[in-house]
């Protein structure tokens, strides 16, 4: 564990160098941890693969008490359940007209389109990063066999709900926008809603897993496949 | 009542004080880059701290009134018209129904703030009005003004005539001293590449937008390319791997992997985002401690500077 200053009025703790699930379920735990410790003194939280920016009111506490409050009460052990997210299942439409980098990933791999769908679905992720833009979620790790790199040049537009990999992590883009990753298939359930209260369905911590679905049952969970 | 937009200039964001607590969907502040002009704005007009203005950067924005109110235009010098009659800036205006009103492009500085009494009556989008476009939050439909917008405003009975004295008035000049505090990966720079930051000029680059400003100086090279994604806070200076730093703002992405050397002072990033490509800066080091003292100093003058009456 180590805290650093980053600025005015916040500090960042490190609990890891590697993005790990051992890791990852530290910052989880620490994120409560935080929150009680500072209450409203905390402006902000920044949870990562292996740290978490911490905003604070600086009218209010100062870098070396929140140093303080925060080395004591991140000293003290946690009950082993704050580590533990929720396990949410998102459908995913697999297909080559959904993901139009399968065939290249299967080639690269050795591997035929069925298996790569089936190695990507059949692995259980965590959330480990939001960020990038509003609701995307980077989730690991995917399996070393499929992990490929982000294409040389990025598409222009990728379709909102893509599903899609970069080296080992995967991610549902949450809205239309360019992006380098590698396309495998589509969900129809809405990663980010403005409307919505939560806005994401999914947190920092929690655990995702792919359910493949038909053509026809994206079709009726309202997917779009423009 | 509200006002229509005629004209949305280069670009005209809807902004009140920025968004917080969001972060954790990915959600950047927003807000006013010039925070000290916009505070003054809404002193002047008598709102509550933080009611939603409009952020005009270089200028070129036109508006009609649809009913009696009053306006204030702060930040860079702009030149404010009325039915293209001159009126002062950092000065409260009696506006009335039909009114045009016009904003030049500015001579030194680039963002102002036109407030109304009362504040635009914007719907907020996770407790914030602040526009970001590049997330498409905020504002109307989290998108720049454009011609034809419709800008709601409540009908107030009074409001005084202020203005801030002209000594008090924030002079936009071309260079400028950003005080840093020394943080994140700052011990994987060199002693060298350090002391040359801290010592060398640096030029405004023409790549500068509401995300970050990029600086063009000596490279800056560090240890390592990139670091595990993590937190980015507001005023950041990152250094990618060709060494020349960017100063991070308010739409900012929130988690990054480029090194970082610390983060600029506040007060001072609200007078960065002033200049124009070719301005000089120069970074200089200060502690937390500092950096405390000089906040609440700049809290307490924002507060307290006095603004006088105009008797007609």
């Amino acid at each position: 564990m180590k805290l650093q200053v980053t600025g005015e009025n916040s500090l960042i703790l490190y609990l890891g160098e590697d993005a790990d699930e051992a890791t990852s379920a530290r910052v989880h735990a620490a994120v409560a941890t935080i929150e009680t410790a500072l209450s409203d003194r905390l402006l902000d939280l920044v949870p990562s693969y292996a740290s978490i920016l911490i905003l604070f009111d600086i009218q209010r506490i100062d870098h070396i008490t929140v140093m303080k409050t925060l080395r004591k009460a991140l000293a003290e052990p946690t009950t082993s359940a704050a580590g533990k997210g929720r396990t949410i299942a998102l459908p995913v439409y697999y297909s080559r007209e959904t993901g139009v980098d399968l065939e290249p990933l299967a080639a690269r791999a050795s591997l035929s389109v069925e298996q790569v769908i089936e190695l990507h679905a059949n692995t259980g992720y965590r959330v480990f990063a939001i960020g990038f833009a509003p609701g995307f979620a980077y989730l690991g790790q995917v399996d070393p066999r499929i992990a490929a790199p982000r294409l040389d040049t990025p598409r222009q537009r990728v379709p909102k709900g893509s599903v899609a990999i970069a080296d080992r992590q995967t991610a549902v883009y949450p809205s239309e926008s360019p992006g380098g990753w590698n396309l495998v298939g589509r969900c129809p359930v809405s990663l980010f809603n403005p409307a919505q209260d939560p806005a994401m369905p999914i947190a920092v911590g929690d655990q995702v897993c792919f359910e493949p679905i038909s053509r026809a049952q994206f079709l009726s969970l309202g997917g779009d496949l423009g | 009542m509200s006002m229509r937009v005629s004209h949305p200039g280069i670009l005209s964001l809807l902004q009140d004080s920025g968004r917080q607590g969001q972060h954790r969907l990915g959600l950047s502040n927003g807000g006013p880059l010039d925070s000290e002009a916009f505070h003054l704005c809404n002193r002047l007009l008598q709102n509550p701290t933080g009611s939603t203005a409009i952020e005009i950067s270089a200028g070129g924005l036109q508006l009609q009134c649809t009913a009696d109110t009053w306006i204030c235009l702060t930040g860079a010098p702009m030149p404010l018209s009325v039915n293209d009659n001159e009126h002062d800036n950092w000065t409260v205006h009696r506006v009335r129904e039909g009114d045009a009103i016009k904003v030049g492009f500015s001579r030194a500085g680039v963002r102002a703030y036109l407030g109304v009494a009362g504040g635009f009556s914007i719907v907020p989008s996770f407790g914030s009005t602040a526009t970001v476009v590049r997330e498409g939050i905020g504002g109307l439909c989290g998108k720049a003004l454009n011609t034809g917008d419709s800008l709601p405003y409540p009908v107030l009975k009074v409001c005084k005539s202020l203005f801030l004295p002209f000594r008090e008035r924030p002079r936009y000049l071309n260079s400028l001293t950003v005080r840093v505090i020394p943080g994140y990966q700052q011990r994987l720079f060199s002693r060298v590449a350090k002391r040359r930051f801290f010592a060398a000029p640096y030029t405004v680059s023409e790549r500068c937008d509401r995300m970050g400003y990029r600086m063009q100086g000596p490279a800056v090279n560090c240890a390592i390319g990139g670091i595990l994604s993590e937190g980015i806070c507001p005023g950041a200076i990152q250094v990618p791997p060709d060494g020349q730093p960017i100063i991070l703002l308010n739409d900012r992405q929130t988690i990054g992997g480029y090194p970082k050397l610390g983060a600029a002072l506040s007060t001072d990033v609200a007078r960065l985002t002033q200049l124009t490509a070719g301005a000089k800066v120069h970074f200089a080091p200060i502690t937390t401690d500092t950096a405390r003292r000089a906040l609440r100093l700049s809290t307490l003058r924002l507060l307290n500077l006095p603004l006088e009456e105009r008797r007609n």
